[in-house]
């Protein structure tokens, strides 16, 4: 929204800005310490491990928001096609276990379909993203609670639920491993090589400055479509996680969009693209999940939860700002 | 290309009235093929009564836009200005106009925090307004189950159902505020600031313009109509309700409506006279399905789809004109 051009930085000084993480590590650092002082049991490995496996939905669809973020568009449809999958999901199993692993796919290759035509519409129709995806949005959800009637159908197989609930027991030191934890670390270790590659490198050139990077050789529409291919991809691994947590419901992804946003914000990613790092954004979704553990601790009602969430996001932006542009 | 672009921008007839008469005109022979009757008397008033909400939210909303910001928070300020008016007047007619006047000081305020957030801290229009609304939404979750208040019997009976033919009050409202905003767009040297600051913020600074007060005015007043939206519900409803602005959807459907009615999503292009053609569109087309009687998540599916395609076509038409 902000037309104003940056400054190129030089090189050197963009790299050093972009690892900048130790601000919100130091957060992070205090709230363990919050949570410590609280409830000493939650550092027990075992609590912990399983506090990570619950955060890796949202992690994810954190690191998905920045691709997007991060080449200067939105993903606001990312929330809706959590539920729209979950749902999907539920109905196509329908309590039937041989149809776990042909469903699983077919749920990946939705993301993906989901990501490819936000993509497409953003790019070669020049449709803002904020409108495009607003609209997928609206058709998601409708079309979800159209097709099922009104209230969700059939059931998860076990072995599907299986991915975000259960874990490696009985594992030495650490105690247990979700299996969400592993997924998350094989796909978060795989975003960062991602942007270490060239495409990552395209990526933010083409969220800093898109007719630069155009007329330096990339390939700015097909570069998009791709970070909103992964963007849908990663909400599909979400709801596979989250539809394995916490069951089928039409509030599965209510609000996920305006959180993994949050996230990636809160991890000094700039909305307009081209700064901040995909480890920031993921380490941002997990001080968000740390900051509401800590408020559950310490007996803040649910309600007022947002609350909370606002007020961190604004104090949590105006400072980043302040510091970027006191520089 | 260069006379060309020292023109004014306006353009008389935005697309979109094309496309609200063509709707309309389709709409028209559909229902009647149906067998039922678009322009009775109840579907015109019941059309007029959605867009009157929808409009006042869109037309405050479209003045943010302007200016290159935008306003997430509209849904929240909408809720709790149904909840302050009618707990203020608490069925009292005496109470209407210090509970009227409360609601729209309480919506002001809102809008005076967003505009600081945004220009003194310099955050981002998204974040801040967005912060904004979570903060209200935990103070409303809190504090709220269900419709509190209860409206003065005054204020429904004209506000609420009072109509001239079949033109509700509201919808009058409506087209005043549009007025009003229409003029201080044209003809006030604050509208031509704040398009100015919406089309290039550093150009209108260097320009002379103070644009961090042009843009904390365009969020009060944005505010403004969104408690003014807010009072117009509360009247329908005849209580305060928590999650009316939320479950309205108002705050993305007031940002498409303004964006289907031909203003740039990044400011310094369009008007308020295009956002009322938009909210018309949307509510001729549901009022077209209510009297199919399609299914209200079929509804939903074509309404994001509509929203999609009229945007593709703005861009369309901007790309070639870029072209020439």
């Amino acid at each position: 929204m902000q037309l104003v051009q940056r400054r190129p930085l030089p090189p050197q000084l963009s790299r050093v800005r972009a690892g900048g993480l130790l601000p919100l590590l130091a957060i992070l650092a205090v709230l363990l310490v919050l949570v410590a002082v609280r409830q000493p049991d939650f550092l027990a490995p075992a609590s912990l491990m399983s506090f990570l496996g619950r955060s890796a939905p949202i992690i994810l669809l954190a690191a998905g928001q920045y691709f997007v973020i991060v080449s200067g568009e939105f993903d606001l449809s990312v929330g809706s096609l959590v539920t729209a999958q979950v749902v999907v999901a539920a109905r196509l199993i329908d309590s039937d276990p041989s149809r776990t692993w042909p469903v699983v796919l077919v749920l990946l290759a939705g993301g993906v379909l989901v990501g490819l035509v936000n993509g497409l519409i953003t790019t070669r129709l020049r449709v803002p993203s904020f409108i495009t995806t607003l609209g997928m949005f609206l058709i998601l959800v409708g079309a979800v609670y159209l097709w099922s009637d009104g209230a969700p159908k059939g059931g998860l197989s076990e072995e599907f639920r299986r991915f975000g609930r259960r874990a490696f027991e009985d594992v030495p030191v650490l105690g247990r491993i979700p299996y969400a934890l592993v997924v998350l670390l094989v796909l978060a270790t795989l975003a960062v090589l991602l942007m270490r590659s060239d495409f990552g490198r395209i990526l933010v050139a083409v969220g800093d400055n898109a007719r630069t990077a155009a007329l330096s050789g990339a390939r700015v529409a097909r570069t998009r479509t791709i970070a909103f291919m992964l963007s849908g991809l990663a909400a599909a691994v979400a709801a596979i996680l989250i539809g394995g947590y916490s069951g089928v419901s039409f509030q599965a992804g209510a609000g996920l969009e305006f959180g993994a946003i949050t996230a990636v914000v809160l991890g000094g990613v700039a909305l307009g693209g081209g700064r901040g790092s995909v480890a920031g954004a993921m380490l941002g979704a997990l001080t968000l999940e740390l900051l509401f553990t800590l408020m559950n601790f310490y007996g803040v009602s649910g309600a007022l939860r947002p609350t909370v969430q606002g007020a961190i996001i604004l104090f949590a932006v105006a400072v980043s700002t302040r510091r970027s542009t006191s520089r | 290309m260069s006379v060309l672009s020292l023109r004014p921008t306006r353009r008389p007839v935005p697309g979109v009235f094309v496309a609200l008469a063509i709707t309309l005109a389709v709409g028209w022979l559909v229902v009647m093929i149906d067998g039922g009757q678009l322009f009775n008397q109840s579907t015109t008033v019941s059309l007029l009564h959605v867009a009157a909400g929808l409009g006042l939210v869109a037309v405050g909303q479209t003045l943010v836009i302007l200016g290159g910001s935008l306003d997430l928070s509209v849904a929240y300020v909408i809720s709790l200005s149904t909840l302050v008016a009618a707990e203020t007047m608490n069925g009292r007619d005496g109470a209407l106009l210090p509970a009227v006047g409360l609601a729209l000081t309480v919506s002001a305020a809102v809008g005076l925090l967003n505009g600081l957030l945004v220009t003194r801290l310099r955050i981002n229009a998204f974040i801040a307004t967005l912060g904004v609304g979570l903060l209200l939404k935990g103070y409303l979750d809190n504090g709220y189950d269900g419709p509190a208040g209860s409206t003065s019997p005054g204020l429904v009976q004209s506000l609420g159902y009072q109509r001239i033919g079949p033109v509700p009050l509201s919808f009058l409202l409506l087209l005043a505020v549009t007025g009003a905003c229409w003029f201080a767009l044209a003809r006030t040297r604050f509208g031509h600031h704040l398009v100015a600051v919406g089309g290039d913020p550093e150009v209108a600074r260097l320009s002379g313009v103070r644009n961090d007060r042009v843009l904390v005015t365009a969020h009060v007043l944005c505010s403004l109509c969104a408690g003014l939206a807010g009072i117009y519900l509360a009247s329908r409803l005849g209580s305060g309700a928590p999650r009316v602005g939320t479950e309205g959807l108002y705050d993305l459907e007031s940002i498409a409506a303004v964006v289907i009615g031909g203003t740039a999503l990044a400011g310094g292009k369009g008007g308020v006279v295009g956002t009322l053609g938009g909210v018309l569109l949307l509510a001729s087309i549901d009022a077209i399905f209510n009297q199919l009687e399609v299914d209200a998540f079929f509804k939903q599916v074509i309404r994001g789809a509509i929203i999609i395609a009229a945007v593709a076509v703005y861009a369309r038409r901007a790309m070639r004109k870029a072209a020439v």
